[in-house]
């Protein structure tokens, strides 16, 4: 029966079922051969290498920051090892539930709310992918063995040993050191930034940040072998020891940055103070006022209200360092550098005697004394101790009218309008009015096509008007558009002090290893000299030092019992709509300076009602730390016998 | 002429001639891929565990071949015997495999979590493993049983609900794996049988509209079906990117151990097996292990042993001598397929993470006993077929 069949068969839908089937298998085996070429044979040097890599836990241990010291080598900023809490996002449970949960536990122990540690989370990641996220700086040790022993029931959950920033003075000195911040995404593409690794801590402000690559030291790798739960299997493969950084030695001198600070935060306004080596620009003290609390920022997170706190205007703006951010009208303690224009291009001697009528008239405007005071006729040095606006009115004018732009060349080459080129970041050029940039301003201001079409707005706006001569006579007492900072006037006088030399202020005065070596001292050249005619030097000098000094000059009711011979300039700058601010600008000894110091306190009144006593405060410090260290030597103080003694019942000068 | 007297009208030259018989009368290459498969299992378990348990590096090796010997007796004994005398054991049989599973479910309540096993006094014994062989003899007899006093459509719903119903137990012990594999066998059965194609289109659509429901709408209205453990294993498959240290971690580092196997492995360098990158390397990644160790060709030549198994299966299919004979060994075929696809595809990253072992390969006694019984049936309708042919021939002489 089967012969009779030459082709039997399977019933054609069995055999088609069959075939599907066998299809199949084929699809089956084809899809994981070529998947297998794929992975093996044509990515294997690929796959071979992530092997090689995934075996090797990089350990990366932190190096500590460098200390810095003042200039007698005493620490302003070491580290403290704190146990910090953090999550590690690779290691959190993925799924959301169990996640949350685990939040919720952690939560109870270290007193934060699940929904605030998923906030740390969701922000530092943000900032910082694929990175330890911070918690908390400062974990109990009680809560460090339990979550050790609970490792099991807290994923992702570790503790590190971490250094954090130290500030044994509290606040003095936080404007020039700034702070420490972890390295953002950001600055990790810098070039300055390189090798850094995300979760590395780097200056963000002050000298913390000029000093960065000195003060942060080098990471240590330990590069060991581990198993997939990262428990280590053999040995370890390489490794280099964490390097300390440098220490950095700041010219600051300790008693006078503490009298200083605390003279300006005796005031309820804002403020601020430089006192400079005039030789060589090194700081001996700078402090702005309002400060902060530099421990805030060793917190991994700084909560927004605190950080407006720091930036707001309404607070004053803590975190801005007036001294070298400042933008002011510096009254008359400008006067100086007009008097160094205007001797310099001929257009005044020592001895031109120019007549103060209490009033000086230009295109129909009165320009007056303070206190509508008239002071009759007068010379340079006389002029500069009672302050006399009409005087400098005068010359300002002259020095306008003669049109070679002298007054703007001196005061620019003395460095006003110029950051000066000190170690802290952030400083401000300030503002040199010149014709030119008035003009320039007010004819784009005038075209129709500018932003503001034709329309001008009157009173201060630089674009109201055309430079004309009432510019020239503000800017020679110190007013009208002038912008400058206490830095800045320092610098000014020191170059006039000193003979010539602008000098480059630093704070940095050395890098020391850690084992106190020198590696660099920290010398900058001066950024130019000028060549001022000693005669006109003396003739200056003499003049500030009787304002200071002899009766009847504008700050002798401060410094005439000053027991060292000394010479300084009041300012009083008007900044409507705020009340007058109050400057001053010292330079001691006289008649060979070897110290400026320019203070200034906003709203403060006459020069010589707030900045003057700031100024003589810090004097104080700084003679008071020479006469110990003289004591301690066995000398003597140079320049205490030549006292003035101080004249009493004399009249009082002008207040500025 | 009962129905499974199905006429076989098989060319008996071809049969006569292609079919050549080893001892017993077993068919050779079904034997040369199934102790193939063995020897590479020891093989491989020997390079991985030789330094897992001290003092004693043929743990693994030892317990294996125990059972290979133990399943190579049972596929002895079960190709003796007609398997057609399954058929009228289905109900039997189906009971059988029922009374397991649940039997573990319940065990499984009892103890308030995941449970597989049934603890023996000398190993522990999984019976929804022994359910794959169990349905697949009971459910092809059923199969055959279509077209008397109900209609096609009911019969086909018959079917579908008693092979799904085990699946559904199975997948709540839970056991995602094996419960896929039982749905497997069951759809293959129906599409051999001749089930009607329209039939296999409204299932597939079904079954498209019970894996959203599963994942999407049941989740979104608050009553997830799957764990949570399973739900992330198969949607961190679907989206890579998410959290390389759980789901994605383990196919990462079998990626990471096939790849770097390159052509020809990495022997005692294996670091991603060795220590311990890629989980359970003895059973779910075994051939995460070949690839690493032996690279391509050794990946290759265990897949070639798979396709020698697979190919035979559905050679024995055609060569059965009547419909219940193909209906299991169209069911083995799709349960060898569907373990090797799924399992090696997990390994190689192109299936979701699913625990199923590797047939022969993967360390377990229940699987490589089952798997070696699921060879002995095939063996038995192989053997029964030359019988029968032989007969025929004998009666044509």
């Amino acid at each position: 029966m089967f012969g009779e069949r030459e082709r039997p068969l399977m019933p054609a839908q069995f055999a088609l079922r069959v075939a599907i089937l066998s299809g199949f298998a084929l699809v089956i085996f084809s899809i994981i051969f070529f998947r297998l070429w794929y992975l093996q044979v044509l990515s294997g040097d690929k796959y071979l290498k992530q092997a090689k890599n995934n075996q090797v836990r990089e350990v990366t241990v932190r190096a500590p920051r460098g200390e810095i010291l003042d200039r007698q080598g005493q620490v302003l900023v070491d580290n403290r090892t704190a146990l910090a809490l953090q999550l590690d996002p690779t290691e959190l449970p993925s799924s959301h539930r169990r996640r949350a949960e685990e939040f919720a536990r952690l939560g109870r122990l270290i007193g934060m709310s699940p929904n605030e540690i998923a906030k740390q989370l969701h922000q530092q990641t943000k900032e910082l992918p694929a990175n330890p996220v911070t918690l908390e700086r400062d974990v109990a040790y009680d809560l460090v063995f339990y979550l050790r022993e609970n490792q099991a029931a807290y994923p992702g959950v570790n503790v590190e040993r971490v250094h954090v920033r130290n500030y044994p003075d509290g606040s003095l000195g936080a404007q020039i050191f700034g702070y420490v911040r972890e390295v953002t995404e950001q600055q990790l593409k810098e070039p300055r930034y390189q090798g850094l690794i995300p979760g590395d801590q780097v200056g963000q402000a002050g000298v913390e940040n000029t000093y960065d690559n000195v003060l942060r030291g080098t990471n240590g790798l330990t590069r060991v072998q581990v198993d997939a739960e990262g428990q280590p299997t053999g040995g370890v493969l390489s490794q280099t020891e964490a390097e300390a950084g440098h220490n950095l030695l700041l010219s600051i001198d300790t008693p006078v940055q503490r009298a200083g600070e605390a003279a300006l935060g005796s005031f309820s306004t804002p403020g601020a103070f430089v006192a400079m080596n005039v030789h060589n620009g090194e700081i001996l003290g700078l402090g702005s006022s309002p400060t902060f609390d530099p421990t805030i920022f060793t917190k991994p997170v700084i909560p927004t209200a605190t950080y407006e706190q720091l930036a707001s205007e309404t607070t004053g703006a803590p975190l801005t360092n007036r001294a070298i951010q400042g933008l002011y009208p510096t009254g008359s303690t400008f006067k100086p550098i007009t008097a160094v224009a205007a001797l310099e291009s001929g257009l005044l001697t020592p001895s031109t005697t120019i007549y103060d009528g209490g009033v000086f008239t230009l295109g129909g405007i009165d320009f007056r004394n303070a206190g509508n005071a008239s002071y009759g006729s007068l010379q340079l040095p006389e002029a500069l101790q009672v302050s006399s606006d009409v005087f400098f009115y005068n010359v300002g004018a002259t020095l306008d009218r003669e049109g070679s732009g002298a007054q703007q060349k001196w005061a620019s080459e003395l460095g006003i309008g110029h950051p000066t080129g000190i170690d802290l970041p952030g400083e401000m050029a300030g503002l040199l009015p010149t014709p030119a940039w008035r003009n320039k301003l007010y004819k784009e201001a005038q075209d129709p096509d500018s932003p503001g079409g034709t329309s001008i707005v009157s009173g201060q706006d630089p674009t109201d008007r055309p430079w004309s001569g009432g510019d020239a006579v503000n800017l020679a007492v110190g007013q009208g558009d002038l912008q400058a900072n206490p830095l800045q006037m320092a610098v000014a006088y020191a170059a006039i002090a000193n003979g010539g030399d602008v000098v480059r202020p630093h704070v940095g005065l050395e890098v020391r290893d850690p084992r106190g070596g020198v590696v660099q001292e920290i010398d900058p050249a001066p950024q130019r000299h000028l060549d001022i005619d000693p005669q006109y030097r003396q003739a200056i000098l003499e003049g500030i030092h009787m304002a200071a000094q002899s009766p009847g000059g504008t700050s002798y009711e401060v410094f005439g019992n000053f027991p060292v011979p000394m010479a300084g300039k009041t300012g009083t700058a008007e900044r409507a709509p705020q009340a007058d601010q109050s400057w001053y600008v010292a330079l001691a000894p006289y008649p060979n300076p070897e110290i400026a110091v320019a203070a200034t306190i906003e709203e403060g009144g006459f020069g010589a009602d707030s900045a003057a006593p700031v100024t003589r405060q810090v004097l104080d410090a700084y003679y008071n730390t020479r006469e110990q260290a003289a004591k301690s030597a066995g000398g003597k103080v140079p320049s205490r016998g030549a006292i003035q003694p101080p004249v009493t019942g004399a009249p009082a000068g002008n207040p500025d | 002429m009962v129905s499974d007297a199905y006429p076989r009208p098989f060319d008996e030259r071809r049969q006569a001639g292609m079919e050549r018989s080893g001892v017993l009368g077993l068919d050779p290459l079904l034997i040369v891929a199934a102790l193939g498969l063995i020897a590479f299992s020891l093989f491989t378990l020997k390079a991985v565990t030789g330094g897992d348990i001290p003092h004693e590096p043929y743990y693994y090796v030892v317990r294996q071949a125990i059972y290979a010997v133990l399943g190579i007796a049972l596929m002895l004994a079960v190709a003796r015997v007609d398997y057609s005398r399954f058929r009228e054991l289905r109900v039997g049989l189906y009971t059988a495999m029922m009374s397991g599973i649940i039997l573990v479910l319940l065990l499984g309540e009892a103890t308030r979590g995941s449970r597989r096993w049934i603890e023996l006094p000398f190993f522990t014994f999984q019976p929804s493993e022994l359910g794959k062989v169990l349905l697949i003899t009971a459910l092809a007899g059923f199969a055959i049983d279509r077209g008397r006093r109900v209609s096609e459509r009911q019969q086909t719903a018959r079917l579908l609900l008693m092979g799904f119903v085990p699946a559904l137990i199975v997948f709540l012990q839970p056991d995602l794996g094996t419960a896929l594999t039982y749905v497997v066998i069951t759809l293959a059965i129906l599409f051999v049988v001749g089930v009607r194609w329209t039939h296999f289109a409204l299932l597939g659509a079904l079954l498209t509209a019970a894996v959203a429901a599963v994942l999407m709408i049941a989740p979104a209205i608050g009553h997830p079906v799957l764990k949570d453990y399973q739900e992330e294993r198969l949607t961190s498959f679907l989206n890579p990117s998410s959290d390389p240290r759980d789901a994605t971690y383990q196919i990462d580092q079998s990626l990471i151990a096939i790849g770097s196997g390159g052509k020809v492995g990495r022997g005692a360098n294996s670091t991603q097996t060795e220590n311990g990158f890629v989980p359970d390397r003895t059973t779910d990644f075994i051939f995460s292990v070949v690839g690493e160790r032996f690279g391509f060709v050794g990946a290759a030549f265990v897949l070639s042993l798979y396709a020698l198994l697979i190919w035979r299966a559905l050679r024995i299919m055609t060569l059965s001598k009547n419909l219940y004979g193909s209906l299991i060994a169209g069911g083995i075929a799709a349960m060898f397929m569907c373990q090797v696809l799924v399992n090696v595809g997990v390994t190689i990253g192109i299936m979701p993470v699913t625990g199923i072992p590797l047939p022969l390969m993967s360390f377990g006694g229940s699987s490589v006993v089952v798997t070696l019984m699921a060879v002995g049936l095939l063996q038995s309708i192989y053997v029964q077929a030359r019988l029968t042919s032989k007969s025929r021939a004998d009666l044509l002489r």
